[in-house]
């Protein structure tokens, strides 16, 4: 049943879907002494506005980097890379705080939060880097709290709060500026199994509701169900890149193999 | 198009209330209260040693003025050289006065350069330990102006409460000392100007000398890139 009804969702990126973040070439080089990394070699990908795509591969495979570079926190050393259409290379230091803050929302593997504002302050920081009033940024930040179900927490600090409930302020946070794309960096790496599927799923339904682009890298296969594409990269390159009604059949096969 | 947009918005400051910065950085220094409390001693020490030469001297160039008796009888028990009766200095004296006051002056410095190795090292410190924190900023949209700012703003109220107290404490002992020697003239003659604008000047100093001190830090913590930060494992 999954099946059928993944069918439409799977093509749907290739025929009419809007590019959110697309890369042409890129490579990265890291010099390290007189020894030359290519982390990426020569990666094409295009990312389609409202989808939910997964970044997956070993480490050192360049997963990171490339995630950095789609992420506009990284410039690759050729090739080019596409935010909303604008070559990330071109921007300044100020163009790109401007790019992080209201395209963006990062989610990160140990959620980063500030440690010495409440669960509310850390949703209403990017609001305050992109000028909204105080009265405006807690009337938003109170509503994200309560789409991901911590209006009650929102005066708890970040060390008041279990890691699941510190990744859905972080989810809050990322969602503050309406971005673009939300950026997520292994965002289950450091949950358990039961609050990782929790959070999953809250991606995934801000991915449906509010039609954010959603972006993880990750090496959960738990994500690979409710993405509507994954890449896997291997040695710098793309090695494969399926949809997911490719996926259902294989699931199996990838799980068998580990 | 959407070129354009970030040229417009760029435009448009990304208005940053400096009433947040301030918020953040006190909120900083709270949590981190034990060792802003050491960084903050050093301040005291140096600035109390600072006010107490100044303060002292002074108060001996009060009573000096007054030109009192029994007064100058006092200086003089204390060595000080005082406007006799003839009205002159004698010159071995005058020339023992420089001598400490360059010695006064050479201490002086050198406390207070240990004090801004001491706040910067503080300083530097606290950048190394929010890598994490300052790298999550700039990758919510925080500008380096705004990572300077807080931690230039950290430091400036670490270098105010340290330099009030270190002038309190400075005052406070040299009233206390300049009373086992000069008894209630110091009272009398108390030269509140003068000791007022010593005080203004060491506030003055302690506060630029915290603010030198966190510069390099500053602004080390504003040129890290976001992917550094997020590539240190905690």
């Amino acid at each position: 049943m999954t099946e059928k009804q993944a069918q439409p969702a799977a093509n749907q990126p290739l025929t009419e879907q809007r590019t959110v973040v697309r890369t042409q070439g890129v490579k990265k080089l890291y010099t390290m002494g007189s020894i030359e990394v290519h982390a990426l070699r020569g990666v094409d990908l295009e990312i389609y506005s409202g989808e939910y795509m997964s970044i997956m591969g070993p480490s050192g495979s360049g997963k990171s980097t490339l995630f950095n570079m789609v992420g506009g926190l990284d410039k690759p050393s050729e090739g080019k890379v596409y935010i909303d259409e604008v070559d990330v290379a071109q921007l300044d230091a100020y163009e790109l705080a401007w790019l992080r803050c209201r395209k963006i929302g990062y989610i990160f593997q140990s959620f980063n939060l500030i440690p010495v504002m409440t669960a509310l302050e850390n949703v209403t920081l990017p609001m305050v880097f992109a000028g909204l009033s105080s009265d405006d940024s807690r009337d938003k930040g109170m509503d994200l709290l309560e789409k991901v179900g911590l209006k009650d927490r929102h005066s708890h600090k970040p060390f008041e709060l279990s890691g699941g409930q510190q990744q859905r302020v972080a989810v809050a946070r990322a969602l503050a500026n309406d971005p673009a794309v939300v950026l997520a960096d292994e965002p289950t790496g450091n949950l358990d199994l039961g609050t990782g599927t929790e959070i999953i799923d809250l991606l995934k339904s801000m991915n449906e509701v509010s039609g954010v682009t959603v972006i993880s890298a990750t090496h959960d296969h738990k994500m690979l169900s409710v993405s509507d594409r994954v890449v896997w990269i291997k040695d710098g390159q793309i090695e494969n890149i399926k949809l997911r009604a490719e996926l259902d059949i294989e699931v199996a096969s990838v799980e068998g193999e580990d | 198009m959407a070129n354009q947009d970030i040229q417009v918005a760029g435009g448009r400051e990304i208005v940053l209330p400096l009433s947040k910065a301030v918020e953040i950085s006190i909120r900083s220094l709270k949590i981190r209260f034990g060792r802003s409390l050491i960084t903050t001693s050093g301040i005291i020490l140096a600035i109390a040693f600072l006010m107490s030469v100044w303060s002292s001297s002074d108060i001996v160039s009060s009573l000096r003025d007054a030109n009192k008796t029994d007064i100058n009888l006092l200086l003089q028990k204390n060595g000080v050289a005082t406007s006799d009766g003839t009205g002159s200095v004698s010159a071995e004296s005058a020339k023992r006065t420089m001598e400490e006051q360059s010695k006064q002056t050479w201490l002086i410095s050198l406390s207070l350069l240990v004090c801004v190795v001491g706040i910067a090292n503080a300083m530097l410190m606290s950048v190394t330990e929010r890598f994490r924190e300052i790298g999550t900023m700039k990758c919510l949209g925080a500008l380096d102006s705004f990572i300077i700012k807080l931690f230039l703003l950290e430091s400036t109220f670490q270098g105010l409460a340290g330099t009030i107290s270190g002038i309190t404490i400075g005052l406070l002992m040299t009233v206390v000392l300049a009373t086992f020697d000069y008894g209630q003239f110091v009272f009398e003659h108390f030269p509140l100007t003068a000791v007022l604008r010593s005080a203004g000047a060491a506030i003055v100093a302690g506060t630029s000398l915290s603010l030198i001190g966190a510069m390099l830090p500053a602004y080390k913590a504003a040129k890290m890139e976001p992917v550094e930060a997020m590539r240190l494992e905690a």
